[in-house]
């Protein structure tokens, strides 16, 4: 063993920075399944239990796991089921049918999906159902095999299920908690949403028969927690990673890092704006990007800049790509909002507001015509920095129509700002309308 | 070149040959190809790449994916009106053409997720897919749930799948209501005037130097980059121009390194091509033949095209008098179109805020009546009432030069608006020798 060790040890520096990338952006991307969740232990044997007594037991049950986007309601659900299907038993006879209201958008779909996935394409053949509960019905009964101990579990997870709620009638909604209710097979049905009135939109009669569970993944991290988490993301496997001394090395640079001024800085601002995985996944992905072979590890200077990408403002930067003329006549329309306290206003209003400002030039450098002007007030249109008031009435003259604008105050100043050669008489008139 | 793509996953050879078709990209390709990793590895589920038109997003991912031969997809949302046609284009792309007739018609999402999953294991790639989605804001107004499910698509179908989305608006307007998963944001900047000058200068004319054209460009440049940074318009405007441009060095008149001089032969053409060809007003080809024109009648004539419009004489003046009708208060009718309208105070009369000018506001509806009798004063003839005058109405509003308010079958008392600017009713007023602006009140 500590011969191969040895051995291996030895791996140019490139391809085990490789290494180390493939395994970490795994982790990063494709939401590899921790060993073990992170501060959801509770959660987590809580949903445990409930599934178990579905996939051993045979009770039948529905339960909601509502928590906000990135808080690893999904995460939950695989690590539990992962550790249900260890017990050999649970693995051969569970069925479990995993649909999405971002795909099964209705319930006829959804119906299909849910033979496919049970593999009873054949068993249903060319059968005409009268309703849809007939329909699951008969699918269920499929399952039996005999007598009613034999008879498989079924596990439903309907993710986004907020939008299960959007069906017609919301039968399918209504006969899975039916059905869940009822001593037939042993159904468990998961709902994952990021809504938490997610009941208000049940109708009575579906909202009845469900179990009125929920689990709720409501973040509790500490900032020193959060840091673990960061560390742990960042770490490598000390037991399967080749290349041991560069294990050694990368975790502990990554310790090193974490406990970096600027960076500590860098997540606390993160910590205090959300606290989801995601977003700190996508920040610690675009930080290890940067490494490479003549730059081995993660330099705090690197999280840093990944965090300016993300902190700066979209808005901004569209705006620093636009002609001075754009420019002119976005100003115009700042004084505009100004004056008349954020009423909406029409290319004419912008295009005299401008003009009084060319006249208070003496030279006439920026003197466009109103073809020229309406162009360019078409293409903010387009871009949608200004934003038609009523879209329907497009009868109007293109000239007259009211539009308001869709940036503040210090977005502008921003961008005035970074624009590159912005000639000083544009940023006076930006600060004042009588410049 | 001050920078190089570099990347261990990919050959260096190629890599060279990708930064030099990529001028002023380089950093942008380099951070993008770094997001990508090795063609094995995991990339992020989704990018979402935002920046202004023709600053070489789809150019940069697509020198990218071909060059280096990765498998990817291309679709344009332009072209695919329906979801459908997206799905059977990114099988079709990813996995040959057997697959796309497994789609059914109109496919629904999950059938080309169900569709894509059993395809990927029979044709497993060991490099990350990429689909890429041009003109991505046109998805806000597709199906709902596509945006939601391209962001995620890498979880839903369980494949190293990256959807690279290119748009010119920014993310904060794709957000839906509920929130969804959230893509790795990248900004491609502009090219600076310095890049342009470089990458425009790369077009030369085989029969010149080097040098000239790029002078003819910093001429080009000085004219139009404070309206225009669009390089493809700007080499638009270029290959138009260049020729009358070389006119002088051709007849000998001029030396190439007299730039001065150059100079000033082009810029009034240059500045008369913002006026019209800039704003599409006419075709290349239209304005090739125009400067051919003008060199035999010497006289440029006004380009303005819609300030040609023949009217039939009476339905100029109708025009007349809705353009009144509309700009002016009502109440200032007496004032104008009564001879004999009394005692008005003067200070009173003209005391107007700016606020309410209706050259600002715009047009403001007004009841046939009215027309009818602005018209009768306006004219200098005496005019029936006739069927005719009523027929010229309604053919004024399918000319759009009026429009109705309200519902169509509305029969009595109609409202009416007019619809044209004020350049373009002075020049019909000019035609009938009517001074508008003495009888506007906005101008008084």
């Amino acid at each position: 063993m500590s011969k191969r060790k040895a051995d291996d040890s030895h791996m140019p520096i490139g391809e085990s920075i490789s290494q180390a990338q493939t395994l970490l952006r795994e982790r990063l991307c494709h939401q590899r399944l921790p060993t073990r969740p992170e501060g959801v232990a509770s959660q987590h044997k809580h949903l445990l239990e409930l599934l178990k007594r579905t996939a051993v037991h045979g009770e039948s049950n529905s339960v909601l796991i509502v928590g906000p986007r990135g808080s690893g309601k999904t995460m939950l659900l695989r690590c539990v089921l992962a550790e249900l299907l260890t017990e050999a038993d649970v693995q051969k006879t569970l069925l479990q049918v995993h649909l999405n209201g971002l795909l099964q958008t209705d319930d006829r779909i959804a119906l299909k999906e849910i033979t496919r996935q049970l593999s009873l394409e054949n068993v249903v053949g060319d059968k005409v159902f009268g309703s849809f509960a007939e329909n699951l019905a008969f699918l269920l009964e499929a399952l039996k095999k005999g007598d009613r101990s034999s008879s498989r579990p079924v596990l439903f997870i309907l993710d986004e299920f907020d939008l299960f709620a959007h069906h017609k009638n919301q039968t399918l909604l209504y006969n899975l908690l039916d059905v869940s209710q009822s001593a037939q097979t042993p159904v468990a049905v998961v709902g994952l949403t990021c809504r938490l009135d997610v009941l208000e939109l049940l109708e009575k009669r579906v909202k009845s028969r469900f179990s009125h569970r929920q689990i709720h993944l409501l973040s509790s991290l500490t900032f020193s927690q959060y840091l673990q988490v960061v560390r742990a993301q960042l770490q490598l496997p000390d037991a399967t990673f080749p290349d041991s001394k560069f294990c050694h090395d990368w975790n502990a640079s990554v310790k090193a890092l974490c406990e970096d001024k600027s960076v500590e800085e860098v997540l606390q601002r993160q910590f205090n704006s959300t606290k989801d995985f995601r977003s700190l996944h996508r920040l610690l992905m675009v930080s290890l990007c940067r490494v490479s072979a003549s730059n081995p590890t993660i330099k705090p200077a690197d999280l840093v800049d990944a965090s300016r990408l993300f902190s700066a403002d979209s808005k901004t930067n569209i705006l620093h790509g636009l002609s001075i003329l754009e420019l002119c006549l976005i100003i115009a329309m700042k004084h505009l909002n100004d004056i008349y306290d954020r009423e909406p206003f029409n290319l004419q209003m912008v295009y005299n507001e401008f003009k009084k400002f060319l006249q208070r030039k003496s030279h006439s450098m920026y003197n466009f015509d109103q073809p020229v002007v309406m162009k360019a007030f078409e293409h903010l249109q387009q871009l949608e920095v200004i934003r038609p008031v009523d879209v329907a009435a497009t009868r109007a003259q293109r000239e007259y129509q009211l539009v308001r604008l869709m940036l503040d105050h210090t977005q502008i100043m921003e961008a005035l700002q970074k624009y590159p050669q912005c000639p000083t008489d544009i940023k006076q008139w930006a600060d004042s309308a009588f410049a | 070149m001050a920078a190089c793509l570099q990347h261990t996953g990919y050959d260096q050879e190629r890599l060279l040959h990708v930064s030099d078709k990529l001028p002023c990209r380089v950093f942008q390709a380099g951070t993008l190809l770094s997001l990508m990793g090795e063609p094995s590895q995991y990339s992020y589920p989704s990018i979402f790449l935002y920046g202004h038109r023709s600053t070489g997003k789809s150019h940069v991912v697509s020198t990218l994916l071909q060059e280096l031969e990765l498998p990817h997809a291309t679709v344009s949302c332009v072209e695919c009106v329906s979801a459908g046609l997206m799905f059977e284009r990114v099988l079709l792309a990813l996995f040959g053409p057997d697959t796309t007739s497994l789609l059914p018609r109109s496919p629904s999402l999950s059938d080309f997720v169900r569709i894509y999953r059993q395809q990927c294991p029979q044709s497993p790639a060991n490099q990350t897919r990429f689909i890429v989605i041009e003109k991505a804001e046109l998805l806000r107004d597709m199906d709902a749930n596509l945006l939601p499910v391209l962001l995620r698509l890498q979880e839903l179908i369980e494949d190293n799948v990256t959807v690279i989305l290119l748009s010119e608006i920014v993310w904060d307007q794709f957000r839906p209501n509920t929130g969804c998963f959230e893509p790795l944001l990248l900004h491609f900047p502009d090219y600076s005037k310095g890049d342009l000058q470089q990458i425009l200068s790369q077009d030369i004319h085989p029969s010149y130097s080097a040098e000239l054209y790029s002078a003819f460009i910093n001429i080009l440049l000085g004219v139009f980059y404070s309206v225009c940074r669009d390089l493809r318009e700007l080499r638009h405007l270029a290959a138009l121009n260049f020729s009358k441009f070389c006119e002088p060095l051709k007849e000998g008149k001029v030396k190439e390194s007299d730039t001065h001089k150059l100079w000033r032969n082009i810029e009034p053409h240059l500045k008369k091509a913002m006026q019209t060809v800039y704003l599409r007003e006419v075709s290349s080809v239209q304005w090739e033949e125009l400067q051919m024109e003008e060199k035999e009648s010497g006289a440029m004539k006004g380009l303005s095209a819609h300030a040609h419009v023949e009217l039939p004489y009476y339905s100029k003046f109708l025009l007349i008098a809705a353009y009144l009708a509309s700009y002016n208060p009502a109440r200032t009718d007496r004032r104008f179109f009564l001879k004999h309208h009394g005692k008005i105070r003067k200070t009173n009369f003209l005391k107007k805020h700016e606020k309410t000018s209706n050259h600002l506001l715009g047009p403001k509806p007004f009841p046939l009546d009215r027309l009818l009798a602005i018209f009768y004063s306006v004219v200098d003839s005496r005019v029936a009432p006739t069927a005719s005058i009523f027929s010229q109405i309604s053919s004024l509003v399918t000319l759009q030069l009026l429009t109705q308010l309200g519902h169509d079958d509305q029969l009595d008392a109609p409202k009416y608006k007019c619809a044209v600017a004020l350049d373009f009713i002075r020049a019909i007023s000019r035609t009938v020798n009517f001074d508008i602006v003495k009888y506007l009140y906005d101008f008084l």
